[in-house]
């Protein structure tokens, strides 16, 4: 084993590759609620090259090897289910290019949302990305990995669906570029008009290869940005809600929550959606579009716009959401989980329903959060409960009530996001067979040694 | 252990180690190692695990625990409503290993020396005053303020310069202060951060005993860790005695152009002291000194006021030097990001930050661009 730790500290320096107990401890778990595994090592590189390096070495040895973010999703998929190596990817966090009127952004694999964010506010106030409401830790790159979504998912659909290129470390430790950039110097496209490349690893959880190098599209970032709520107690009118206002075309961002606590928001649906503009009229014509879009359920006594109160608003404005870590202390114990099946938004009312029903079962305290995707072509349902990380009994009726969830989520033909990998196996197990054998053709051609990230999307 | 009931509460979502705009990483034990484990997140993680018995006390875990620079980023910028704890916490675990015996061997010298020397150097006592031989500075005699030193500005050649400057232009500004001389001792801010609360509740005991002794109703402290210690974390003293830093004095005095001064033409950057920034929220006071020399043009680094990088020094590590070494330690980092300023000078309001920053300008090779001088220093150069 100490030549292991000697191989990988010839490639990254002594000071950045660990195999003592504590930073196995901690690099063993995400927050979440799956099981620890620990790691043989971790390593911290700062290039490419060393990551070359560092796949070489491990694909010599058949040595599993886990990339690593900022670790936020919570369904264990940085967890190293066999050791192996954890390459830690946040000193690679370089921002190498702003194309401001190509609209598009180079990261490397290690750079977070926040640094994002921060460099676009003050270099480029006319741009901005789609920012999820994850932690500004959050890395770009591990973001588009599992399909996350953002402040424009509901316009531009999931965040993995705004990469204009990739640079690919394969298990093989080649570079791999996709997209424009293999032909061009412009980052611009990750497929068309060529073959689109980017599927072999977006949503494989690092299971094909490590992302080095990623470009997202930037997008108009206007002067001024509200929110406004509509309220109904009627949750099979919701879906028809989502209709009007995403046939407006006016809202940035749309999301839903129903939560039992403050008791004035119980079995209340609050649907808040988001618009931007550049002056005070673009903003009314657009607040006004969406308030006309809704008025029959006013006239229906179904709903009504919510008064936010002012101390409300900067909270929901705020980008990363703060709030959203918040919940963790909900129990006063640093935890919560959320599982956010992609599903048809004409599954809200059910999808809301059972929310309760599993929270009265298992005595949780839940939350609902909806996130609209691309217009309404689909949702994100996060069904999501705050648990005590010092209370072992809360712990199991939590796991529980998300074992149920996994079930109930096939029942209603919903896919999984970032899922766990009890949920890969059963997503596996119901595809079609042919979908199967060319998930495995990929995944044996591309890691033939069963090296990167296993455990995950485990076809064979 | 102290706050145990807390530790479990973290979810280590890591808004912590962040600036508030997320432009970069701010905890300088974090930036230095990258390891998660070294990031606050990681150690509220850890500290869980070793009071669980899952990880074993080891010289790897005292060296993450003894790494954190005490500098109250993570406190600034976590998002729960334990952040006020989070360094309480780092403390509250240091003294679990001080009190089972098992701490890192500078952290074991420097409170020895402490213990043994009344100060970290092991030199005499009658050595503390000898700084001020020469100068007008007198001996602490009923005076309006007492100037307290502390062992670093008393003992550390560089310091000890900065001593003389702060107590010149004192005396200048027609100031009454006196010092203490052989007679002080260790305020014991970083014997408190270092996890000894025996020794340190000591010290306090005992210079709260002399002060009250010496009939002392106003303190300028040189040292913003003397500060913080005294201001917080003396029982009972701030009721009983004005505590002030140095910088609170001469502010209204410059403002109110007390102290004449010529024109000085230099770009200065301020390195915020996370004892006098932070910790005591005097963000203001250097700024409206180095404002008010005729023709500094003060710019400032990205990480600044709540924001600011730590220059490494604290919770003892300016002793025990465990954040020292290689090109992310943090004192480097930070001179860096003052060179990016374009600035000529970084200015400072600590002994601690000065040497701190002097030694990371020479590594770095930018004696020639960057020069690490205390605000009173600078203020004596531009004195008419």
């Amino acid at each position: 084993m100490s030549d292991i730790r000697l191989s990988l500290a010839e490639i990254v320096g002594e000071d950045c590759v660990s195999n003592r107990e504590e930073e196995a401890y901690f690099y063993a778990r995400d927050p979440g609620l799956m099981p620890a595994h620990k790691p043989d090592y971790v390593v911290v590189p700062k290039t490419t090259e060393e990551i070359q390096k560092i796949v070489r070495f491990a694909s010599k040895e058949k040595i599993p090897i886990v990339p690593m973010g900022a670790g936020m999703a919570l369904t264990g998929l940085i967890i190293p289910l066999k050791g192996g190596i954890v390459i830690d990817m946040k000193r690679m966090n370089k921002i190498l290019e702003v194309n401001e009127k190509g609209r598009y952004v180079i990261v490397e694999g290690g750079t977070s949302h926040g640094a994002l964010k921060s460099c676009l506010e003050k270099n480029y106030p006319r741009l901005r990305h789609s920012l999820p409401d994850a932690p500004p830790a959050a890395t770009i790159a591990a973001n588009v990995m599992i399909h996350g979504q953002g402040r424009l998912t509901q316009q531009y659909g999931f965040n993995s669906d705004m990469v204009t290129g990739l640079e690919i470390v394969l298990p093989s430790g080649e570079i791999c570029k996709i997209g424009s950039c293999s032909i061009s110097k412009g980052w611009f496209s990750k497929g068309a008009p060529l073959p689109d490349l980017s599927g072999l690893f977006l949503g494989w959880f690092g299971a094909t290869g490590i992302i080095t190098k990623v470009a997202i599209k930037l997008y108009p970032k206007k002067k001024m940005r509200d929110v406004d709520i509509f309220i109904t107690d009627n949750e099979n009118l919701v879906p028809d809600m989502i209709f009007e206002i995403t046939h407006t075309e006016m809202a940035e961002d749309v999301l839903i929550f129903t939560q039992p606590l403050p008791m004035m928001f119980k079995d209340n649906h609050h649907v808040s959606y988001y618009i931007t503009g550049d002056t005070d009229e673009e903003i009314e014509f657009k607040r006004k579009t969406i308030w006309k879009s809704l008025e029959c359920f006013i006239k229906s006594k179904d709903g009504g716009f919510m008064s936010v109160p002012p101390v409300m608003k900067p909270t929901l404005l705020e980008m990363p959401q703060r709030s959203a870590s918040r919940l963790a202390d909900v129990k006063r114990g640093g935890g919560f989980e959320y599982s956010g099946p992609i599903v048809l938004v004409e599954k809200y009312p059910e999808c809301s329903r059972k929310l309760v029903e599993l929270s009265g079962k298992y005595d949780l305290a839940y939350s609902g959060m909806v996130r609209i995707i691309d217009r309404g072509h689909s949702m994100m349902f996060a069904f999501a409960f705050a648990f005590n990380r010092a209370n072992s009994d809360m712990m199991d009726r939590t796991r529980n009530a998300f074992q149920e969830i996994s079930d109930y989520v096939l029942k209603i033909g919903g896919v999984y996001w970032k899922a766990t990998v009890d949920e890969q196996r059963l997503a596996i197990e119901r595809m079609d067979p042919n979908t199967r054998n060319l998930m495995k053709m990929i995944k044996n051609n591309l890691d033939p040694n069963g090296i990167m990230n296993p455990g995950n999307w485990e076809v064979n | 252990m102290k706050y145990e009931e807390i530790v479990h509460r973290c979810f280590r979502c890591g808004y912590c180690k962040f600036t508030s705009d997320y432009n970069d990483f701010n905890c300088p034990s974090y930036r230095k190692f990258y390891f998660e484990s070294y990031a606050p997140g990681g150690r509220m993680w850890l500290i869980r695990a070793w009071l669980n018995d899952e990880i074993k006390n080891s010289d790897h875990l005292q060296e993450i625990l003894f790494s954190c620079a005490t500098c109250a980023n993570c406190v600034e910028h976590c998002v729960f409503t334990f952040s006020e704890d989070l360094v309480n916490i780092f403390i509250a675990a240091r003294e679990e290993m001080v009190n089972k015996g098992i701490i890192p061997p500078p952290v074991r010298d420097y409170l020895k020396n402490i213990n043994i020397s009344g100060n970290p150097y092991k030199e005499p006592a009658e050595e503390r005053g000898k700084w001020a031989e020469g100068s007008a500075i007198q001996p602490y005699n009923n005076q309006e303020y007492l100037f307290y030193i502390g062992c670093v500005g008393s003992y550390d050649e560089r310091a000890k310069k900065i001593a003389r400057a702060v107590g010149n232009l004192l005396i200048q500004a027609g100031v009454s202060i006196g010092i203490l001389g052989a007679r002080e001792l260790c305020d014991g801010n970083e014997v408190r951060t270092l996890g000894e609360m025996g020794l340190f509740q000591y010290l306090a005991e005992q210079n709260t005993s002399l002060f009250k002794e010496l009939g002392v109703k106003k303190i300028i402290t040189l040292d913003p860790h003397a500060f913080n210690a005294f201001k917080k974390d003396y029982p009972g003293l701030e009721g009983e005695i004005e505590i002030y830093h140095y910088t609170q004095i001469l502010a209204p005095l410059l403002q109110s152009k007390k102290i004449p001064l010529k024109e000085y033409r230099a770009t200065i950057t301020y390195h915020d002291p996370c004892y006098l920034g932070r910790h005591n929220g005097e963000y203001e006071a250097p700024r409206t000194i180095l404002a008010s020399i005729p023709g500094v043009e003060l710019v400032e680094m990205d990480q600044n006021g709540e924001n600011a990088f730590c220059c490494g020094g604290g919770g003892g590590n300016f002793f025990t030097d465990i954040l020292g070494g290689g090109n992310d330690s943090p004192n480097r980092i930070r001179a860096r990001q003052a060179l990016d300023t374009g600035a000529q000078i970084i200015a400072i309001a600590c002994p601690q930050c000065a040497k701190m920053l002097d030694d990371a300008v020479k590594i770095e090779e930018l004696e020639d661009k960057l020069e690490v001088l205390d605000v009173a220093e600078i203020i004596s150069r531009a004195l008419s």
